[in-house]
């Protein structure tokens, strides 16, 4: 019998508003453990947690951006358990009425992966076990998180990795997380169940936690719907459980039976006020979103950029921010296009630093350059040594683009092609006999005489132009 | 204003004419908490209090101004978290337990200048309405040692009562201010719900948890009352409107008032105390007031509303109290995490405490929130709509603070609802979230006091105040039993 898998994810994000959910301790990483908080996210008796409304907003924007619809009233529970990262024993979250109500995310294939709701809650705190004993870091305790609940709409590994793609890249371009898988501001916890192939019937779910790496998730989903076939096929029944994935033997093993949510004693934080909202304020924010990738990329392939090129340039929002700057009254986009993912993806190399982009040439600048070679005044060549050379060195392109083409001798192509086809004629002759490649040393020539600062591919035009004309 | 001024203009007036003192009316504060055999403190905060009195001492040596806050002595319930003050919630769990920080209401009467004399024992968590249930052992009341001081702000009110405190502060989430009060014969309020800032306060059900002074007069009670019921951005469900000083208006007519008597508070109440209230309240006969009595057949519902309510956010307020961080760890071996949490908690929490842990699980367990929780909420809706509707009748509403005077150790034996019954003419206020204060309407045959109970609409403390102001001026019942001594 054939097997279709079924998936949904429960997709965590880190908000990266500046204070925590419940208190104004900073959002930020790699602090000493425990100096970032404060009585409040250490959970101290009788503190009190005051909601942090900057963290609503990227919620709603984060709803919008996933065509969600943005619920006006919604409220604040207690979700109750026992486990030591955990100072007060319960988590606020939101479980009977979340923010944001159901939304989709669309493939590019078209098909939308149908998502059921997106709540906000607070992280926890992290275990760490040390050589001497076990510790708990309370730093990430209360950080802003929304939960984006999906259906389980998603029948390959191919659409599992599109799906968690598409959401950070939503996340990124909304400007409400860096999304980065690595470093945990993004985690996964992904429900799996297979079902024969013309079955409604939805199969015995299993849940396997905490996925921070896409590549493990692909791996993960290949082993447990292979796993999950064989005990069927076996005649066997599959148990509802949390499973975990095990990186190092490359497969899933059982963590505990899944609880009920009835366990966990939801119920309206008394602390806390419910979220009231009005439509006019989400239709503000709906109209201050930026624009998203799947239209930018509408846009760039418009201009003629070739949709390869253009998937690239929306990967990353920082890239895309920086190539629409440098494309205003530009006369050729494409050749910004390519030297952003020629030169500039070369020199920062990792994904992480393409990401954030951090380069020190203005988008201006490299405006400035393109329009360059268009007025004839540079080549290609030329333009990216010189971008390479402002990249590596720091320096501020304009400046290194201004003095090369001052110091490039000045000189009338069309007239210095003519010189040297009239002192080439045993090159001419060659040429006309058949032999394409005797022009190359005529543009040798050229080239020797403009001291490189010609452009080779106009120069071969030129030339091809004026021997047909003598002929 | 008045005639007579209360306790803490007394002493304002002292400092300010240098009758004496403020480390000498410290230090005889001091020394009768020390002399005294009531149980009343947990904590005794003498060197930060005397250190504190001798700044105010240096003020008034320079003729500096002072608050008339500053320099008057008090206490204050172990459930306010005083940041490097040992705070027990009279528990075992937090035997050891000092905060890192300062619950808003000290912050408040510590930047007004207050002295701090130490921290008032209390039952556990301020579960009990005897004090019976504190892990430091009862307080005695100062009317008679025999009897409790009623609960859960027991200490604080002997406190008081026997001055041991020019005044000190509760917590009421049941009852827990007036009850005691009207056993200990002072004045205890409960204001409206999110008129005094929460944060701090260890909680015991946070939609029903209030902090109010108890003084010895109503005008103390005011002027404590002007000075904490200020916005806090650090509890969402502090009143963000400015309220108008309740100690402007406090000796305002009163002309015409209409009282409503809810008949039901009164039944099963001791004759004795009937018979007070009932005269109590026709006081206001003579400014025109008019009493109807009335049946108000929904309070029924307060209690067992309370009773899941509150144990439902109990039981997940004290769930952090795990020993692993602060607190009370235990001490013999565990395997893992969830076995030292286990023992420490079954060590370490209080019988009365386990019980409502027990209940509000239970509670909110999704299989039976809908039959209990659920229905609570409806009926507590309910509850403080007729309330609503009552108080379009009335301007006030009078009862009994307690059906009966302060009772016996161990009155209530192995039957942890008869102790509950205790609060059932208090806890309607809590449920409906409005202001009510006891106040001292005489003593029974024992010579134990009396208190009468006045309700009032939400956020109308001014006129609460007004009313028991009145009474107070003509007939005044409160008395300091021993210790430092004003004449009032």
């Amino acid at each position: 019998m054939k097997y279709n898998l079924v998936c949904g994810f429960e997709t965590h994000i880190e908000l990266s508003t500046e204070n925590k959910l419940f208190c104004p301790c900073k959002v930020k990483f790699g602090s000493e453990p425990n100096s970032n908080c404060c009585p409040v996210c250490i959970g101290a008796p009788g503190t009190l947690p005051v909601l942090n409304k900057q963290a609503v907003i990227y919620a709603i924007k984060m709803g919008l951006a996933l065509n969600c619809k943005i619920n006006l009233f919604s409220k604040m529970e207690r979700k109750c358990y026992f486990y030591p990262d955990l100072a007060k024993a319960y988590q606020i979250s939101q479980n009977d009425l979340p923010l944001c109500g159901p939304g989709f995310v669309e493939l590019d294939s078209g098909k939308k992966i149908r998502i059921n709701h997106i709540h906000i809650e607070e992280d926890a705190g992290k275990i760490k076990n040390e050589s001497d004993g076990i510790y708990v870091d309370y730093n990430r305790a209360g950080v802003p998180l929304i939960e984006i609940v999906s259906e389980p709409d998603i029948s390959s590994i191919e659409e599992a990795q599109e799906y968690i793609e598409k959401l950070q890249l939503t996340a990124r371009y909304v400007r409400v997380s860096d999304a980065r898988m690595q470093e945990g501001s993004i985690r996964c916890d992904v429900n799996i169940s297979v079902k024969p192939e013309n079955s409604d019937e939805l199969g015995t779910r299993i849940e396997i936690k905490n996925m921070n790496s896409i590549a493990f998730i692909a791996k993960a989903l290949k082993y447990e719907y292979e796993r999950q076939v064989d005990i069927l096929e076996s005649g066997k029944k599959l148990v509802q459980e949390t499973r975990r994935f095990n990186e190092q033997k490359n497969c899933t093993e059982s963590m505990r039976e899944k609880e009920d949510a009835s366990d966990y004693g939801y119920f309206p934080d008394p602390d806390l006020s419910s979220i009231c909202l009005e439509q006019e304020k989400i239709d503000e924010i709906k109209k201050n979103l930026p624009e998203m990738y799947y239209s930018r990329k509408k846009r760039y392939i418009k201009l003629g950029i070739p949709e390869k090129t253009a998937n690239l340039l929306i990967k990353y929002v920082n890239v895309s921010d920086f190539f629409d700057l440098a494309i205003k009254n530009c006369k050729s986009p494409e050749k910004v296009a390519n030297l952003i993912i020629g030169q500039i993806f070369s020199f920062l190399g990792s994904e992480t630093e393409k990401e954030s982009f951090g380069i020190s040439i203005l988008p201006k600048d490299l405006n400035y350059l393109v329009n360059l070679i268009s007025d004839n005044k540079l080549n290609m060549a030329s333009a990216k040594n010189l971008l390479s050379k402002a990249l590596e060195n720091n320096k501020n392109l304009k400046d290194l683009a201004n003095k090369f083409v001052s110091e490039s001798p000045k000189f009338d192509l069309k007239q210095v092609c003519c010189e040297c086809v009239k002192n080439c004629p045993e090159a001419v002759k060659d040429y006309l006999s058949g032999k394409e490649k005797a022009l190359q040393v005529i543009i040798g020539k050229v080239m020797a005489k403009t001291r490189g600062s010609a452009d080779a591919v106009e120069a071969k035009n030129i030339i091809k132009n004026i021997i047909k004309e003598k002929k | 204003m008045s005639k007579n001024k209360g306790l803490i203009r007394k002493i304002h007036d002292a400092l300010v004419s240098k009758k004496v003192s403020c480390f000498e009316l410290t230090s005889w504060y001091l020394r009768e908490i020390e002399k005294s055999d009531l149980n009343a403190f947990i904590t005794v905060t003498k060197e930060q209090a005397l250190e504190s009195a001798k700044k105010v001492d240096e003020k008034i040596n320079k003729n500096q101004e002072i608050g008339l806050l500053e320099g008057v002595p008090m206490s204050l319930k172990d459930n306010f978290s005083t940041k490097n003050i040992l705070t027990t919630c009279a528990s075992k769990i937090l035997e050891n337990y000092v905060p890192i920080y300062n619950a808003t209401v000290y912050e408040i009467l510590k930047n007004q200048g207050c002295i701090l004399l130490g921290k008032n024992n209390q039952d556990q968590f301020a579960m009990g309405s005897s004090n019976e249930t504190s892990y430091f052992g009862p307080v005695k009341n100062p009317h008679d040692k025999t009897k409790v001081p009623g609960g859960s702000s027991g200490g604080s009110c002997a406190s008081v009562a026997a001055g041991l405190a020019a005044f000190a502060m509760g917590s009421d989430t049941g009852g827990s201010i007036r009850q005691p009060a009207a056993f200990c014969g002072i004045v205890g309020m409960k204001p409206t719900y999110g008129s005094i800032s929460r944060y701090g306060i260890i909680p015991l059900a946070s939609s029903l948890d209030q902090a109010g002074p108890l003084t010895l007069t109503v005008e103390d009670n005011s002027i404590i009352f002007d000075c904490l019921a200020v916005h806090d951005p650090k509890d969402e469900t502090s009143c963000k409107l400015a309220r108008k000083k309740t100690f402007d208006s406090l000796d305002s007519s009163i002309e015409n008032l209409k009282i409503g008597i809810p008949t039901n508070c009164f039944e099963g109440s001791d004759k004795e105390v009937y018979n007070a209230v009932e005269n109590a309240a026709k006081f206001y006969e003579k400014f025109g007031a008019k009493i109807t009595y009335f049946a108000f057949p929904e309070l029924d519902f307060s209690m067992p509303v309370y009773c899941v309510l509150g144990r439902a956010e109990t039981a997940s307020n004290m769930a952090r109290f795990d020993g692993i961080r602060y607190g009370y760890k235990y001490k013999g071996e565990y395997s893992d995490v969830n076995d030292l949490m286990t023992k420490t908690r079954s060590e370490a929490l209080g019988d009365e405490v386990k019980r409502r842990i027990l209940v509000g699980s239970y509670v909110l367990n999704s299989g039976y929130y809908d039959s209990f929780y659920k229905k609570s909420l409806v009926a507590k809706n309910l509850i403080t709509k007729k309330f609503a509707e009552k108080f379009e009748e009335f301007d006030i509403l009078i009862t009994p603070t307690s059906p009966t005077t302060a009772f016996g150790f161990n009155y209530a034996g192995d039957d942890p609802l008869k102790m509950q019954l205790a609060d059932i003419c208090v806890v309607n206020a809590n449920i409906a979230g409005i202001p009510a204060i006891s106040i001292p309407c005489g003593y029974d045959s024992n010579n134990l006091p009396i208190g009468m109970q006045i309700m009032s609409k939400c956020w109308s403390e001014d006129l609460l105040l007004r009313v028991a102001y009145k009474y107070e001026k003509e007939n005044f019942f409160a008395k300091i039993i021993g210790g430092v001594q004003f004449e009032i």
